[in-house]
């Protein structure tokens, strides 16, 4: 049969539109989101002043889905380097249901949509914030940072830190030392989070040439860094409470959970070989979320009690 | 056979690429219906009974 005796010569196959609701639901990157609203509802909550429980709803929801835009759109820009990482070969776009372009079109719209939304529920002021958090994260970390320096991620880590000052702006209009406070722990606490998995993920950072701590400087200076950055990173776990901003309760857990972080950290510079040092980078991850979760519910459940408390 | 048989033109979409957009049409669906409740909902508790209070 030649060509032209086709009667589909119009006819052609699309790459597109693969995609089931949960692709993209995926490229929202759900557990980051997780932490967002969950740091986000504390600043909610932490602030002085009243918001309405249904705006505090939508405020949080806009919160989570600019975060949730945020993680569409690195996807997108990072699709060429995570189907070489085991890590994240799996997400839609390197897996072949999302192209980039139908990431891209989601990330914008709902980044452009939830800021929109934000502004008009909880005023501009969060809703510049939110945007601004979006362009940190997307263009500083994603397209600057991430492949360029070792640093990336404590320069980079401001972006998951600022959710709840953008809660903390839903209410108050604008900052305090509080809310600065909850940003520096998040902030100063990134770096010994992110190196302890970059530790264990340091072959597949090596073979998508993303320049992490552990692949430019060694495993045992990253090892010193984690310490090096452990012990302000438990200063600024106390001092909610040495400022009058948490009580009694958050001191004592916040000193506990401090000295376990401290303990991990400190197993991390030890034990340098073998499995050994994989399960102690390995528990350092898992016990610096623990920490950070821990510290935010003692903050939160902590204040409400004593608000009902008079 | 010398004449163009042309009997369809543009993208044809494979049965599971048509049944991933009926998913999705079902999403942006309940989505768009999650957001007229939700923009509802914000409307009421900003204005308040103050929406049909106004000078003309």
């Amino acid at each position: 049969m030649s060509l032209i005796d086709r009667t589909d010569i119009g006819v052609s196959e699309w790459a597109g539109g693969n995609a089931s609701p949960a692709d993209y639901f995926a490229l929202l990157k759900p557990r980051v989101m997780s932490l967002v609203v969950f740091t986000a509802l504390a600043g909610v909550i932490m602030a002085p002043g009243q918001l309405h429980p249904v705006l505090a709803f939508v405020s949080i929801l806009c919160i989570a889905v600019g975060a949730g835009a945020s993680g569409a759109l690195n996807m997108w820009y990072d699709a060429d380097i995570d189907r070489l990482m085991t890590r994240t070969a799996t997400r839609p776009i390197p897996a072949g249901k999302v192209t980039p372009d139908e990431a891209l079109a989601f990330g914008m719209a709902l980044s452009f949509g939830s800021v929109l939304v934000l502004g008009i529920v909880a005023g501009w002021f969060a809703a510049a914030f939110l945007a601004f958090t979006i362009f940190f994260y997307v263009v500083v970390y994603t397209m600057w940072l991430k492949r360029s320096t070792p640093q990336n991620i404590v320069i980079g880590g401001a972006a998951g830190a600022f959710p709840p000052m953008i809660g903390w702006a839903c209410v108050t209009g604008g900052v305090s030392v509080e809310s600065c406070l909850m940003f520096a722990l998040i902030f100063i606490w990134t770096p010994p989070h992110f190196w302890s998995l970059a530790l264990l993920k340091s072959e597949d950072y090596a073979r998508a040439g993303v320049p992490m701590l552990p692949n430019v400087a060694g495993p045992d200076a990253t090892r010193a860094q984690i310490l090096a950055y452990s012990l302000p990173t438990v200063i600024v776990g106390l001092a909610p409470g040495l400022i009058g901003m948490a009580g009694l309760v958050y001191g004592v857990v916040a000193a506990l959970f401090g000295l376990g972080f401290l303990y991990h950290a400190w197993r991390v510079y030890r034990v340098r070989d073998g499995i050994e040092a994989r399960k102690a980078a390995g528990r350092m991850f898992g016990f610096s979320i623990l920490y950070l979760f821990t510290l935010f519910a003692v903050l939160v459940a902590e204040h409400l009690v004593l608000g009902m408390m008079g | 056979m010398t004449t163009l048989e042309t009997t369809e033109t543009g993208i044809r979409l494979t049965d599971e690429q048509k049944k991933r957009r009926s998913q999705r049409n079902w999403a942006i669906g309940l989505a768009l219906g999650a957001l007229v409740a939700l923009f509802y909902a914000v409307t009421i508790v900003k204005l308040g009974p103050g929406i049909l209070n106004r000078p003309l």
